[in-house]
């Protein structure tokens, strides 16, 4: 039996090293096929008209003069009379024409009578929403009432972040067509290949094994992609109705920017207590925020700190917009602008340096608290914290004001279910199948190196499938769970291979299979490096007949873990005249337990770092308070940073003893949690007050120095 | 569809079929366009229907039939199967959509396929040789100036434009000739040093 565990770290020959993307090339010449790119025979495009009030009663659909249209093959009512529509954006009519022109010209000569109802579409105003803000269950630890009495430092203060958009540049959609009158091919933009058939079957009325799902390339998730969606199913039924011709919906822009990915809200006021000695003692915090329709979800707080006696309420506003949907870290950086932002200000009101409080508290971030201290103490020399840190307020002249500030997060991110199909040839060539998804995080390198790596061959020997349900089956990638889940499946499938390859091989080499390695495209007797067959000759004793072996996680052996920390700090100038806030320097110490793929896992972080400076300093979705719609959805007036807005980045990677040990964790998730705090309290160590919301927008930093609300 | 209520005073079908192997210099060819005189000049009326005419892309000429609406984004894409540039905004902020027009770099979803004719439209895919990658395109595998890949083609598109005008880029030029592309994953840094590796390794190459 194989022993499953990752190799040492003298033994490993890519595990952990700094190895380009495999679909690089592709990327960078067009050649890789998205979804969107995807053109089938006969293929049919389709559209879809959409409530324009935020809540209304359809009264009537009249779609006569588009059926009528040359070139219209069908047209599908999704809500008809009678239906109450709860959001601007929603499904009406769907339908399908044989060019993209022709179905925009049917979809605007469908005509919807509504009868508009009241909306509720502003998340901040909780009184204003009225029976449409609901409170959740409070939650109590130790006697924090008591806790405040007794405490001789007091902090509060507001903070919350405001409704962003996923934005992924590939916008939400499939092309579905029936193969015949059973089966359904769809190709997907997704995060979840293998999940969503399972979501199909029912509205279709199909068994599920009856759908394929196949996706190359994914332009974007970060969690709002894991389901059909409405609109895939109305491509399969359009689709029927053409006769089985091939509908392909892709969301247009302002679609994709209203309905089809929102982060919720969180807004909140928060007392901290303490002693004057800096211990922290005691939390309290009232918040609020909306997930759209849906109310949205609680925000874990306080976060990462377990501050010993707590109290935290919560109330979710049911807004007149479509549901959120996870996004990066769900709930996370939320979590953390308002626990941070807390802290910070409890600093400045002690009078200390926020580094030095945090390393006093060490012990309240529990299990990891050596881990924190590790990465704070990285991060200080990286940003040179404490040469640079001033007090609250910088009283240099000039209008333009510098900053630090810090932040902590956490995140779980064990590797989820998966399994994967490992085939050797009797030519030595190898393949693995498996039917995951690469969503630009690099997990096909990722993959390829632990097979590559375990089987001694270099990456070019090892061909890997992915992205289609004829593979087996492998869970979402959400959560920071994919590189776990695929990495130990891949690597208990290559061990168990090499197990059956070497019980072929070893009677040729007169040893034991237990004697046995696959080094360097060689099958060898251990400490015997002369006996040895090439690993083609060894594949060749297969007596002619392929090897495949399925490696799955779980299994047997400690190959994955769950549980990360992690420090960020940033450097910040303020104009104290525009309200422009600029990055300067953003420093990420980052651990995830042993890096597979270290190139790409920097880019995960540089990527969360440039996502999180766009969070903090730009993103918002508007809502109009009159019509119920979203003022800016489009990309011109939903702002995103660009090349030249973000400063000066540093990644440091925790790796080696203490970290490689505990096995893979996920990376996705953990450092986009951090930019927001770090950078909002950047800004208040700049200008001497609290900016309450991200975005930090020149309007709410002006109104902050003001000394009034956004 | 309104693909058989052309006026045909231009130049007929079956005409164009005859003269469509002429070189790309010749006039546009265009099948039922009007010209009608207006202050004393020709002006040309396109549709509705379809017009036909050749578009030159990556130094072919490719016939293309498409309504004077179609922009040249979705030429490329539909009807030329060239779909490495990319519609995300689809209205000139992103640039996930840029190619080359006459050398200098667009963004072609704001551009309508008919005003491209005469021009010569250059795509992401025409920079990699046979097998191998162009420097730039090298340089963004080497630093890992992509993450989803979407944004990429464009992103490289804009790259070779900003080094054949700076082939020394400052960081200013870089800033300034790479504002108009947008990325979502958060690939700038590997895109950046891209830049740098390129201009310092020649990339012309």
């Amino acid at each position: 039996m194989a022993e499953y565990k990752w190799p040492e770290a003298g033994k490993r020959t890519l595990i952990g090293t700094r190895i380009s993307r495999l679909d690089g090339p592709d990327k960078v010449s067009g050649r890789a096929k998205y979804t969107y790119d995807v053109s089938r025979p006969g293929l049919l495009f389709g559209k879809i008209v959409r409530s324009p009030y935020a809540h209304s009663k359809v009264v009537s659909v009249d779609t006569s003069a588009a059926e009528a249209m040359p070139g219209v093959k069908a047209v599908l009512v999704i809500q008809g009379p009678g239906t109450e529509v709860q959001w601007a954006g929603d499904e009406i009519v769907a339908l399908a024409a044989v060019d993209e022109p022709t179905a925009e010209d049917a979809a605007r000569a469908v005509k919807v009578q509504y009868e508009k109802l009241p909306h509720v579409v502003d998340d901040y105003d909780v009184k204003a929403a009225g029976a449409a803000a609901k409170p959740m269950a409070e939650q109590t630890q130790g006697e924090p009432d008591k806790a405040f009495a007794e405490a001789e430092v007091v902090s509060e203060g507001e903070y919350g972040s405001t409704v962003m958009t996923h934005c992924c540049l590939e916008a939400h959609g499939a092309i579905s067509e029936w193969e015949n009158d059973k089966s359904l091919l769809v190709h997907i933009s997704t995060q979840n290949v293998s999940g969503i058939a399972g979501q199909m079957a029912g509205p279709l009325g199909i068994p599920a094994g009856d759908i394929r799902v196949k996706m190359d390339h994914i332009g974007g998730g970060f969690g709002s992609k894991f389901g059909p969606d409405r609109w895939t199913i109305v491509a399969a039924q359009l689709s029927k109705k053409a006769g089985g011709k091939p509908v392909k919906i892709m969301l247009e822009r302002d679609a994709e920017q209203t309905i089809a990915g929102t982060r919720p809200s969180a807004y909140g006021r928060v007392k901290l207590g303490a002693k004057k000695d800096g211990t922290l003692t005691a939390w309290h915090s009232e918040t609020w925020g909306s997930g759209g329709i849906g109310g949205g979800g609680r925000v874990p707080l306080p976060y990462v700190l377990e501050i010993p006696h707590r109290r935290s309420l919560h109330t979710a506003v049911a807004t007149n917009v479509g549901s959120s949907r996870a996004w990066r870290a769900p709930n996370h950086p939320q979590a953390c602008v308002l626990t941070m932002g807390a802290f910070e200000d409890l600093a400045a009101k002690l009078q200390r340096d926020p580094y030095d409080l945090l390393m006093q508290n060490i012990a309240m971030t529990g299990v990891r608290s050596s881990i924190y201290k590790e990465e704070l103490e990285v991060a200080n020399d990286l940003m040179g914290w404490k040469k640079s840190w001033h007090p609250r307020g910088d009283k240099t002249a000039g209008p333009v004001k510098r900053g630090l500030g810090l932040a902590i997060h956490t995140w779980g991110g064990r590797g989820h279910d998966s399994a994967g199909d490992l085939t050797l040839q009797p030519d030595g060539s190898v393949e693995l199948k498996m039917g995951t998804q690469d969503l630009g995080t690099g997990t096909r390198t990722a993959i390829t190196i632990v097979v590559a790596d375990t089987l001694g061959l270099p990456m070019e020997a090892v061909r890997l499938r992915i992205g289609d349900t004829l593979y087996p089956p492998s869970g979402g990638s959400g959560g920071s769970t994919t590189i776990g889940g695929v990495s130990a499946a891949s690597r208990r499938g290559s061990l168990d291979l090499l197990d059956q390859l070497f019980a072929k091989v070893a009677p040729a080499l007169g040893v034991e299979p237990g004697a046995l390695e696959a080094v360097g495209g060689r099958v060898r007797v251990k400490g015997d490096p002369g006996q040895s067959l090439s690993w083609a000759e060894a594949a060749g004793k297969l007596g002619g007949i392929p090897l495949t072996v399925r490696g799955t996680n779980p299994g047997p052996g400690d190959l994955i873990n769950s549980g990360v920390g992690g420090v960020q700090m940033a450097d910040v100038s303020v104009d104290v005249e525009t309200g422009r806030v600029r990055v300067n320097k953003l420093v990420a110490v980052q651990d995830c337990g042993l890096v597979i793929s270290l190139k790409t896992a920097e880019s995960q972080c540089y990527g969360a770092l440039i996502m999180g400076i766009s969070y903090a300093l730009y993103e918002e979705r508007v809502m109009d308070p009159i019509s119920g719609r979203m003022l800016n959805p489009n990309m011109e007036f939903y702002k995103l940073a660009g090349l030249a807005d973000i400063g000066e980045l540093v990644v440091r990677m925790m790796t080696g003893k203490g970290y490689d040990e505990r096995g893979v964790i996920g990376l996705g998730e953990p450092p986009v949690i951090s930019p927001g705090a770090s950078i909002s309290n950047a800004v208040a160590n700049a200008i001497g007050v609290r900016v309450p919301q991200i975005p930090l927008t020149p309007r709410r930093v002006l109104s902050a120095l003001e000394g009034r609300r956004a | 569809m309104k693909d058989d209520d052309g006026t045909g005073e231009g130049v007929s079908r079956r005409t164009f079929l005859k003269t469509s192997g002429v070189p790309l210099a010749a006039a546009p060819v265009l099948l039922r366009t009007r010209v009608v005189r207006a202050a004393g000049d020709g002006v040309e009326i396109h549709g509705p229907g379809k017009a036909s005419f050749t578009l030159n892309v990556n130094g072919r000429p490719r016939p293309v039939e498409v309504e004077p609406r179609v922009t040249l984004l979705e030429a490329l894409r539909h009807d030329l199967d060239t779909t490495g540039a990319k519609r995300v905004c689809d209205r000139g902020t992103c640039g996930a959509c840029t190619v080359l027009l006459d050398g200098k770099p667009v963004y072609a979803c704001s551009i309508l396929a008919i005003q491209a004719r005469g021009r010569k439209v250059t795509t992401v895919e025409s920079l990699a040789g046979e097998g191998a990658l162009h420097p730039l395109q090298q340089a963004f595998v080497d630093h890992d100036g992509q993450q989803c890949g979407f944004c990429t083609p464009g992103f490289v598109v804009a790259c070779k434009a900003l080094l054949d005008k700076h082939p020394d880029p400052t960081p200013d030029d870089i800033r300034r000739g790479l504002g108009g592309n947008l990325c979502r994953c958060g690939t700038y840094v590997g895109v950046h040093a891209a830049v740098l590796q390129a201009a310092k390794g020649g990339h012309r190459g």
